[in-house]
């Protein structure tokens, strides 16, 4: 059976990735990419047409190539490049997200719709669970930039999936995606010399690997295995946890703590000049960490990630390079310590 | 000081009590029968590791710090860092443990020595004092030196410091969710029902258990399928005698209440020191949960009935060792 597959957002690092990798799967016959801008990558072979999905034009391209899997990954927390700001970023997530959805409920064809969603829909407070589910509702909803995004992207996909019954619909929330060619507003704070933190919080963070998120991609892509369902909503995150003050130590690089309100006010300022994108939201998860239970991903959806949290982060530390406190030449320094010391307190071994 | 007004329920009578001071031998009689399955486990103290020698204390110390300058430890879902807490939290508490609050421990063998239970006890103090020192208590006397994990409130996740420390000592949100997936992790979780009223209630209501919320510590114990065990701790109420309570001035900070003790805020920080006060924690017989059907965590009398039994158990408890305490400093 061959299928047709539709990619949104393929300008993007992790679109490009996806299109070529589902391009090498045998029962895909053809894979169309869309975007607003032409990708720099190169999309192996893939179709590439330039469409902006917040136009209704978007509902002919479904018409026209019969296409019957549709997978949403046009839903980003920053723009791409330099241009555009927060409000055209917004205007792509809510805005395409409902022209997309509205194209693919005309189009009698499609069976198979994935959402690439975020935890962020969950916020981060310090009165919600230690660790969310996929049916918590957190205290205090997310009150604007990409969560909200988020949580009306959701709604709306919702308010498909009751419309549309036939159509297999599935949502992953990722954790923070990280790769060696990540270009998320977390990779890039990771990126800076000093990392700047909130002084008195130390948040628990959850990563995905840049390639078990293409697998999992495909996975929800596919007809369902024998013995899992891949429809619904799925957390998606690598086992364990790190604290931001692991993360720093293994990437080597020290940490500024900062009073909460220096760090928002650091946060807008160094936005408004355009160094960083440092959202307000960033900076609560940097506060208050996200958990995800990810049971769900193993049982139902039958998909076990290849890397867990810290192997996730060690080959991200490793793809930046050291930093200024290399834990290496820190544990180098213990062990000369270690040499030193019981040869005054005499022979020990 | 004088001694909270008592009933005295079921004393026994003195001479039985000085015996069993006296020679500690083998099963308290006295109490509540214990279950069989526990006489194989004798109340001994855990062994603790000897006096190492100063290198092996160095090298171990020198181990710990190049873990922690790398990052090469771990934590759980909640945060909780298990090494920290050993090495250094524990060490900073277990003084004030021993030496400050003298803290004497009975009934140790009423926490299953393998999988989940619910510790609740009563909740006093002022500041969550108790909860820290219950929590030495399991580690130390335990054989098995299980960590309690504490469910605390949303107050303490608020606050800079404290919430990270909280969390990397192994406590988290007073939730459903949370105490429920502990508990079916097989945790040992420590919950405090009373809450901010029986922490912040004044001293003349001392001993004297509050209302325990909703009782929905009783229906997560019962999903969860794990015993009860009520916890009695005497000696944290008069820690910070409370006299009075600022509440304009709580307000204005967004707290719950504000201490005015005979010290506090008279002496500035040295009123903030805590009483020298005597302490014994008492765990009861567990109370199980796992004969009831799965529905019965939705019954609202039969919660009722268990918090009132978990309640009473503890009151009762408090009112015997207020007894047989002899003063409230010695």
């Amino acid at each position: 059976m061959g299928k047709v597959v539709l990619v949104t957002g393929v300008a993007r690092q992790l679109g490009g990735r996806f299109v070529r990798r589902i391009q090498r799967d045998p029962d895909v016959d053809r894979v169309i990419g869309v975007d607003a801008v032409p990708p720099e990558h190169h999309l192996g072979g893939a179709e590439f047409l330039r469409a902006d999905i917040r136009h209704p034009a978007i509902a002919r391209v479904l018409a026209e190539t019969g296409v019957d899997t549709v997978i949403h990954m046009d839903i980003n927390g920053t723009p791409l490049g330099k241009r555009g700001g927060r409000a055209s970023v917004k205007e792509t997530n809510v805005i395409g997200t409902m022209q997309l959805l509205g194209a693919c409920q005309k189009a009698p064809k499609v069976q198979r719709l994935v959402i690439k969603s975020s935890t962020s829909v969950y916020g981060s407070a310090p009165r919600d669970p230690a660790v969310f589910t996929e049916t918590t509702t957190p205290k205090s909803l997310p009150s604007g930039g990409f969560a909200k995004d988020i949580v009306e992207v959701e709604g709306y996909v919702r308010g498909f999936a009751r419309r549309r019954p036939d159509v297999a619909v599935c949502v992953l929330r990722f954790a923070n995606i990280l790769g060696p060619c990540a270009d998320s507003p977390l990779a890039e704070y990771f990126s800076l010399p000093v990392l700047p933190t909130v002084l008195g919080y130390d948040p628990r963070l959850q990563f995905v690997h840049e390639d078990d998120a293409l697998e999992v991609l495909r996975i929800a892509a596919a007809a369902p295995r024998r013995g899992t369902l891949n429809s619904g909503t799925f957390n998606i995150a690598g086992d364990g946890v790190l604290l931001l003050s692991q993360t720093s130590r293994r990437l080597g690089r020290p940490t500024l703590p900062l009073f909460l309100p220096t760090v928002t006010w650091a946060g807008t300022a160094l936005r408004s000049i355009g160094i960083t994108d440092f959202s307000p939201e960033q900076i609560r998860l940097l506060t208050h960490g996200r958990v995800v239970e990810t049971t769900q991903m193993r049982e139902t959806l039958g998909f076990h990630p290849k890397y867990t949290t810290a192997e996730t982060f060690a080959e991200f530390a490793r793809s930046r390079g050291p930093g200024l406190l290399p834990p290496e030449s820190l544990a180098r320094t213990v062990d000369r310590l270690a040499g030193v010391l019981p040869a005054r307190g005499g022979p020990t071994q | 000081m004088a001694d909270a007004k008592v009933i005295p329920f079921g004393e026994e009578p003195r001479a039985r009590r000085k015996a069993r001071r006296a020679g500690r031998t083998g099963r308290d009689t006295a109490l509540a029968p214990v279950p069989e399955a526990r006489t194989e486990h004798p109340p001994a103290t855990p062994p603790r590791p000897g006096p190492r020698s100063l290198d092996e204390r160095i090298a171990g110390g020198l181990a710990f710090l190049r873990r922690r300058i790398t990052g090469d430890y771990e934590v759980d879902d909640f945060g909780y860092d298990e090494e920290l807490t050993d090495q250094v939290l524990m060490s900073l508490l277990r003084p004030v443990y021993e030496k400050y609050f003298r803290v004497e421990v009975k009934g140790i063998e009423n926490i299953p020595a393998s999988g989940g239970a619910l510790v609740v006890s009563n909740h006093s103090g002022t500041l969550p004092l108790d909860g820290l020192m219950l929590q030495v208590a399991v580690h130390d006397n335990h054989p098995a030196q299980r960590h309690l994990r504490l469910l605390a409130a949303d107050l303490v996740f608020v606050l800079p410091v404290i919430n990270e420390l909280a969390r990397k000592a192994g406590h988290t949100l007073a939730c459903a969710e949370d105490a429920q997936r502990l508990l079916e992790r097989g945790e040992i979780v420590g919950v405090m029902p009373e809450g901010f009223k029986g922490i912040g209630k004044p001293f003349a209501d001392r001993y004297k258990l509050q209302r325990f919320g909703r009782g929905g510590f009783v229906s997560t114990a019962l999903k969860a399928g794990v015993p009860i065990v009520p916890c009695s701790i005497v000696g944290a109420e008069e820690i910070y005698p409370m006299v009075g309570n600022a509440k304009t001035l709580a307000r204005v900070l967004g707290l719950p209440y504000f201490p005015i003790t005979p010290t506090f805020p008279w002496l500035g920080p040295l009123g903030a020191v805590p009483l020298p006060t005597k302490w014994t924690i008492q765990f009861g017989e567990p109370i199980p949960t796992d004969g009831y059907p799965s529905e019965a965590a939705d019954d609202p009398m039969l919660m009722f009935n268990l918090t009132d039994q978990v309640r009473e158990t503890i009151q009762h408890t408090l009112y015997k060792l207020l007894v047989q305490r002899r003063s409230v400093f010695f």
